[in-house]
C-alpha cells in the first residue's frame, strides 16, 4: 500500500516488504509521505522531521 | 608486572564460588550507602566503561539517563547470553556469582533501583543453583544492605538477550524486541530500567573498590580496562580468557595454542565478521583497534577457523540457525533469513542455481536496518562477511558439490531449537 501511495520513495522487495528511500523529502511529497505512513497496517512506518 | 587477572582473578582450582572465596579474592564490598548516586555515576564515567553485552554503550550514560526519570526504577542484569560461541556471562554466574551481584548493587545504587533482577538461560540449572546460593549467602551475612535479588530464568534464543525482547520476557511478554523501545524510560513493568551485561556488572563491582584510575590502567586510551573473550575453534584451550583491550590476536591464540593452520577468524560471534588468516597478525582486540579492520569485539566470542573444516558446511549451518531465531515479527527478516539459508543449502549440496550468489549478495545488503531490531543486520553482516573471506569455497561447491570435509564434525556451535 506505501509504495502504491509513494513511489518515489518506496519499492517493494520480492516478498512484498517496503524497501525505503530515507533521502529528504521535498516539500511537495510530504503530505503523501504523511498518508503513507499512516496508512500502514503495522505502524512500521515512521516520518521524521529533520532539524536544520 | 602483570595487570592481569582482574575479574578472573578469584576463579582458580580451590575457588568455589562461595561469598568466603569472593571476600579473599576481591576484598569487601565498600559500603555503597556512602556514595552518593551522582557521584558514584561520574567515578564510572571517568573509568570510560563501557558495556560488554556487544553495543559497548557508555554505562555512566546510561545511567543517568533513567537516574535522571521520577518513581522507582530497576536494575536488570543481563546473564542471558544467547550468543552460542560466548561462555563469559556463564563462567561468571557459576563461577565468580558474588561479583556480579556486588556490581548489581553498585548499579542499583547508580540508579536508585531497589530491585535487581539477573536474568538467565532457563534450560542452565547450574546458573540457577550458583544464583540461588549467592543471593542466599547475602541475605545471610548483609542483611539490608542489599536490593532486592529477584532471579529469573528466561528463553535463551538468540534474540530474547537482547534488551527490548528481555525487558518485555521480564515484564510477563514475549521475549520480542519491541520497535524504538526506550527501556530507560519504560522498561520492565513500565519503570525505568538499567539493562547491563553481567560482565559490566563485574566490572563495576571492581572500579567501585579499586577506582576509575586503576581500571584506566588496563588496556588502552581510547578503550581501557580488561575484557573477557570466549575462543573457540583450532584451539587446544577452549573457553574463557582475561585480557586488556588492545591485546593482539595473534597471542592469545599462541597462549591458547593452535592445532591446526587456520583459513579465518571470526571476530564477535554470529553478530560479528569474519577475516582471513592473513589479517591475524594485524588485529588488536580492542573495539577502535578493530574498527580500522570493519570488525568488532561484540561480546568477545571469537572463532579460529581451521584448514581441515569445510567453511561451507559450518555458514551453511550457522544461516540455518538463523532462520530459525529470527522473532517472526518483520518480513524482511523472516523472509529473508529462510531465502538466505535455503540457497546456502543448495550450494553446500551443490544444487545451486547459476543465481544463487548473485541472490545472496542481494539479500545480504538488503536486510539491514529493515527489522523492529538488528538481528537481520547481524545475520547478513554475519552471511556477507564469509561470503567474500570464503568466495574460493562456495564457487567450489556450486560448482561440484559436496568436498570431503562437508561431513567433518561441526565447530561452530549452533544450538538445537527446543520443539
Amino acid at each position: 500500500m506505501c509504495a502504491e501511495l509513494l513511489p518515489e520513495r518506496v519499492t517493494l522487495d520480492e516478498w512484498g516488504y517496503p524497501i525505503l528511500d530515507g533521502s529528504p523529502l521535498p516539500p511537495e511529497l510530504v503530505a503523501h509521505a504523511r498518508h503513507a505512513a499512516d496508512a500502514c497496517p503495522t505502524l512500521a512506518l515512521l516520518l521524521e522531521r529533520e532539524d536544520r | 608486572m602483570s595487570l592481569l587477572p582482574r575479574l578472573l582473578a578469584g576463579v582458580d582450582e580451590v575457588s568455589n564460588g562461595d561469598l568466603r572465596s569472593h571476600l579473599e579474592a576481591a576484598a569487601a564490598l565498600p559500603e555503597l550507602g556512602r556514595w552518593a548516586p551522582d557521584r558514584l555515576i561520574e567515578e564510572i564515567e571517568r573509568s570510560g566503561l563501557r558495556g560488554r553485552g556487544g553495543a559497548a554503550f557508555p554505562v555512566a550514560r546510561k545511567m543517568r539517563a533513567v537516574a535522571a526519570r521520577r518513581g522507582p526504577t530497576v536494575l536488570v542484569g543481563n546473564g542471558t547470553e544467547g550468543e552460542p560461541a560466548s561462555g563469559k556471562d556463564r563462567l561468571l554466574l557459576t563461577e565468580l556469582p558474588h561479583l556480579v551481584l556486588d556490581g548489581a548493587a553498585v548499579a542499583a545504587r547508580a540508579v536508585g533501583a531497589d530491585t535487581a533482577i539477573i536474568a538467565f538461560a532457563e534450560t542452565d540449572e547450574v546458573i540457577a543453583r550458583s544464583l540461588r546460593r549467592a543471593v542466599d549467602e547475602r541475605r545471610r551475612s548483609r542483611p539490608g544492605e542489599e536490593p532486592r535479588y529477584e532471579l529469573r530464568a528466561v528463553d535463551g534464543g538468540f534474540v530474547s538477550g537482547q534488551e527490548s525482547a528481555l525487558v518485555n520476557s521480564l515484564s510477563g511478554g514475549e521475549p520480542k524486541p519491541a520497535f524504538r523501545a526506550r527501556p530507560f524510560e519504560c522498561g520492565v513493568r513500565r519503570r525505568p530500567t538499567l539493562v547491563q551485561n553481567v560482565e559490566t556488572l563485574a566490572h563495576l563491582a571492581l572500579i567501585v573498590r579499586h577506582g576509575a584510575s586503576w581500571y584506566r590502567q588496563a588496556g588502552t586510551a581510547a578503550d581501557p580496562g580488561s575484557t573477557l573473550v570466549t575462543l573457540s575453534g583450532a584451539v587446544a584451550s577452549l573457553g574463557v580468557f582475561e585480557i586488556e583491550h588492545g591485546a593482539p590476536l595473534a597471542d592469545l591464540l599462541a597462549s591458547a595454542g593452535q592445532t591446526e593452520k587456520l583459513a579465518a577468524v571470526l571476530i564477535g560471534g554470529y553478530f560479528g565478521s569474519w577475516l582471513p588468516a592473513r589479517a591475524i597478525p594485524q588485529l588488536r582486540l580492542s573495539p577502535t583497534q578493530l574498527a580500522e579492520h570493519g570488525v568488532g569485539l561484540g561480546a568477545g566470542a571469537i572463532v579460529a577457523l581451521g584448514r581441515s573444516v569445510c567453511p561451507v558446511a559450518e555458514i551453511s549451518r550457522v544461516a540455518e540457525y538463523f532462520a530459525a531465531e529470527s522473532a517472526g515479527q518483520c518480513g524482511p527478516c523472516v523472509n529473508g533469513l529462510a531465502a538466505i539459508a535455503a540457497t546456502m543449502r543448495q550450494i553446500a549440496s551443490g544444487t545451486a542455481p547459476p543465481a544463487a550468489r548473485p541472490n545472496l549478495e542481494r539479500w545480504s545488503n538488503s536486510l539491514a536496518g529493515r527489522g523492529a531490531c538488528q538481528f537481520p543486520d547481524g545475520a547478513t553482516r554475519f552471511v556477507a562477511s564469509a561470503l567474500r573471506v570464503f568466495a574460493d569455497d562456495f564457487e567450489d561447491h556450486l560448482r561440484h558439490g559436496p568436498c570431503q570435509d562437508c561431513s567433518a564434525p561441526a565447530v561452530l556451535p549452533v544450538p538445537l531449537a527446543m520443539a
